[in-house]
């Protein structure tokens, strides 16, 4: 299948008074056409920054490395000018938090229109008439009466629809939805999943869902990068991570989500706290917390290596991993 | 009263609402006259002691709102909430602050519900300087060293700020200052649903050891169903600020009556990706509507698959069907098909 995006080598640093935090390390991964790719973690994982990264919009102090290449075009490093040539048209990104990324003074039709007029020379009229079609496409109820409103007019799930709107107003090649149903109700979270769905199939359009649920992966995902220090510790299609996970992370995340058709008496968290990306653990970043580390664990970092079968893992530990057992 | 005291082999009764109802009073614009919201309406369930139960629904369904008002942190417009057989609605403010050491609370953002200018050990100690006055500071001192361990915190961390912890840690703080006056029920609003999954995991067993340990009693507000299901005993399901069913853990889950509850239990992600494909979702249309101007009848008409012109005229009662488990529908007979069809389990 044809890739669209192919990220390799990448790093994202952040400078701080007197040291530097690297918040992405070795970072390489593909996205194919249509397909989706789910990249999970938990907060400080880099799961976030990474993708910021690629779209030119990381924090003053942070700089990115490595290349993140859109056909023969490498987004790192390039120039704000030069990156809004394809921002928006090629590569568009969600938020969590559909208000921060809404303009609260401007109309929605005002704040779609400007894009068509912007990158696709629609005049005014034109602009309009597209933006209240992809609002109906989102499935926005009354879609004339939204395009005149405010986004405070609105609910939290017509807001982050008003924003998916937008990012498919140039029909980009690509789609990063950060967190994209995190703020929603159950039921509107499931409508805004089957949207995803109908886009990447109908459309062709390539997804990267950035996310902690593993419920979210389940339902939509075909591939799954899971994060950990600010390194992927394993990466393969999502049935292969969910039914025989290889990293004793991947397997805790599983056992750490709650199932709502089994009810168990316990849940088998991991234990500790994530780390803080100032003070990674020597050798694996995940040996405190892991209940299969090793001598060799405390002392050396496993490298992401293939595991078979198109997954890959960064993990010594060869045996079995039961359940019960990352307690 | 001491912890114990009511921990008989017999559950009783240890909380009654009757009747409740709450409203708020918004301004409808710069010119316009107020409106009136109602947040809760017709709230009838008691809890038993030693029990959890779960109380889940969308955004806006007044299930924060209902918490607050049993603690009685918002006065109710109308009804009785019964602490074993006294009203607290009427409670004098004295007597209500020294009943406050048994109805507790644990709120969703721990870190913005923790004082950032005091230290760890005086935010645990502080309802005992208002409620246990006679204690002297090493009294006071050596009860927060016991709760610190009691929820996984170390003692050597009684001289912190709040800053310098992560939000799971946070949230062990807010519990530890919630279980200083040993309640026998608390409300846990929301508790889990900032944190990062495995961290939420470990919040969810603490309050399992601890309810077993203090024999508490748990009211655990959520919308995140698959948490709420594992956690709860019985379950009551708010739409719009009104109780639409109300029954077991099992039985909402293995067979629920009403349109809505089933809808929901749909539309949760389940973390299994042959189970998640499988699935079919029984999408509800549209979003909630406004508690302004609700729709007549059956409030829930209006997103429901089943619903027929009378739903419009007539406000289907809280009907108590076979177990004993209450919905309120008018055609809760004709909902079809197992939910194991629906989840694939």
């Amino acid at each position: 299948m044809k890739q669209v995006l192919s990220v390799e080598d990448m790093s994202v640093t952040f400078a701080l008074h007197e040291s530097e935090v690297h918040a992405v390390r070795e970072m390489n991964f593909t996205l194919a056409e249509g397909e989706t790719l789910a990249v999970v973690g938990e907060s400080g994982s880099g799961k976030s920054q990474a993708f910021l990264a690629i779209m030119g919009l990381l924090a003053k102090n942070g700089t990115a490395g490595g290349r993140a290449m859109m056909g023969d075009i490498n987004l790192i490093g390039m120039a704000p000018s030069q990156l809004d040539l394809y921002r928006g048209k090629d590569i568009a990104m969600i938020f969590q938090d559909p208000m921060t990324s809404l303009n609260p003074t401007l109309k929605v039709k005002t704040q779609l229109g400007e894009v068509l007029v912007k990158h696709r020379g629609f005049d005014k009229q034109a602009a309009l008439k597209t933006a209240i079609e992809m609002l109906e496409r989102v499935g926005i109820p009354e879609p004339v009466k939204r395009a005149n409103a405010y986004p405070h007019e609105l609910s939290g799930g017509m807001r982050q629809r008003v924003m998916i709107a937008m990012a498919l107003l140039c029909q980009p090649k690509i789609l990063i939805a950060d967190e994209p149903t995190t703020a929603l109700d159950v039921t509107v979270q499931a409508q805004m999943l089957d949207l995803f769905k109908t886009l990447t199939q109908d459309f062709g359009t390539s997804l990267v869902l950035i996310t902690h649920d593993l419920g979210v992966v389940a339902g939509v995902a075909d591939r799954m990068m899971v994060m950990y220090g600010g390194r992927a510790v394993e990466k393969g299609r999502v049935d292969d991570l969910f039914y025989d996970p290889r990293h004793p992370y991947t397997l805790g995340l599983l056992h750490s989500t709650p199932h709502i058709a089994k009810r168990a008496a316990r849940l088998d968290p991991i234990q500790g706290l994530p780390p803080s990306l100032e003070h990674l653990p020597k050798g694996c970043s995940f040996n405190p917390r892991c209940a299969f580390a090793f001598d060799r664990c405390l002392e050396q970092r496993p490298p992401l290596t293939d595991a078979g079968d198109g997954r890959q893992k960064a993990c010594f530990y060869e045996g079995p991993m039961a359940y019960g057992q990352v307690a | 009263m001491e912890q114990g005291a009511i921990k008989p082999a017999q559950p009783v009764d240890l909380l009654e609402i009757k009747d409740l109802k709450k409203t708020f009073s918004i301004s409808g614009g710069l010119f316009s006259r107020r409106l009136t919201l109602t947040a809760l309406e017709d709230i009838n369930f008691t809890i038993r002691s030693g029990e959890t139960l779960g109380i889940v629904g969308e955004s806006g369904c007044g299930k924060s709102t209902l918490g607050r008002c049993i603690l009685q942190l918002l006065p109710p417009d109308e009804g009785q909430v019964l602490w074993l057989g006294q009203d607290l609605t009427r409670l004098p403010a004295e007597e209500m602050r020294q009943r406050r050491q048994d109805l507790q609370i644990i709120f969703q953002d721990p870190l913005a519900s923790l004082n950032p200018r005091m230290t760890v050990g005086d935010i645990i100690a502080d309802p005992l300087r208002t409620l246990r006055p006679e204690l002297n500071k090493d009294e006071r001192r050596a009860r927060v060293l016991k709760t610190m361990e009691a929820v996984g915190l170390l003692p050597e961390m009684i001289n912190r700020y709040p800053h310098e912890f992560s939000g799971g840690q946070a949230q062990r703080i807010g519990i530890a200052r919630a279980l200083i006056t040993e309640p026998k029920l608390i409300v846990c609003d929301e508790p889990v649903s900032a944190l990062d999954v495995s961290i939420q995991a470990q919040i969810l067993n603490l309050l399992a050891e601890l309810k077993d340990e203090f024999g508490l009693t748990l009211i655990f507000i959520s919308h995140n169903l698959s948490v709420v299901r594992h956690v709860s005993d019985r379950i009551l399901v708010l739409y719009l600020g009104r109780i639409v069913e109300l029954a077991t853990g099992d039985e909402i889950y293995e067979d629920p009556k009403h349109p809505y509850t089933r809808a929901l239990l749909t539309a949760v992600p389940i973390p299994d990706p042959k189970l998640a494909r499988l699935r079919n979702i029984d999408a509800l249309k549209g979003e909630i509507p406004s508690p302004i101007n609700p729709p007549s009848g059956c409030t829930f008409r209006t997103r429901c698959r089943l619903a027929q012109s009378y739903c419009a005229e007539k406000r289907p009662p809280l009907e108590t069907i076979e177990g004993g488990r209450l919905v309120a529908c008018h055609r809760w007979r004709e909902l079809d098909a197992p939910l194991e069809a629906v989840l694939g389990v």
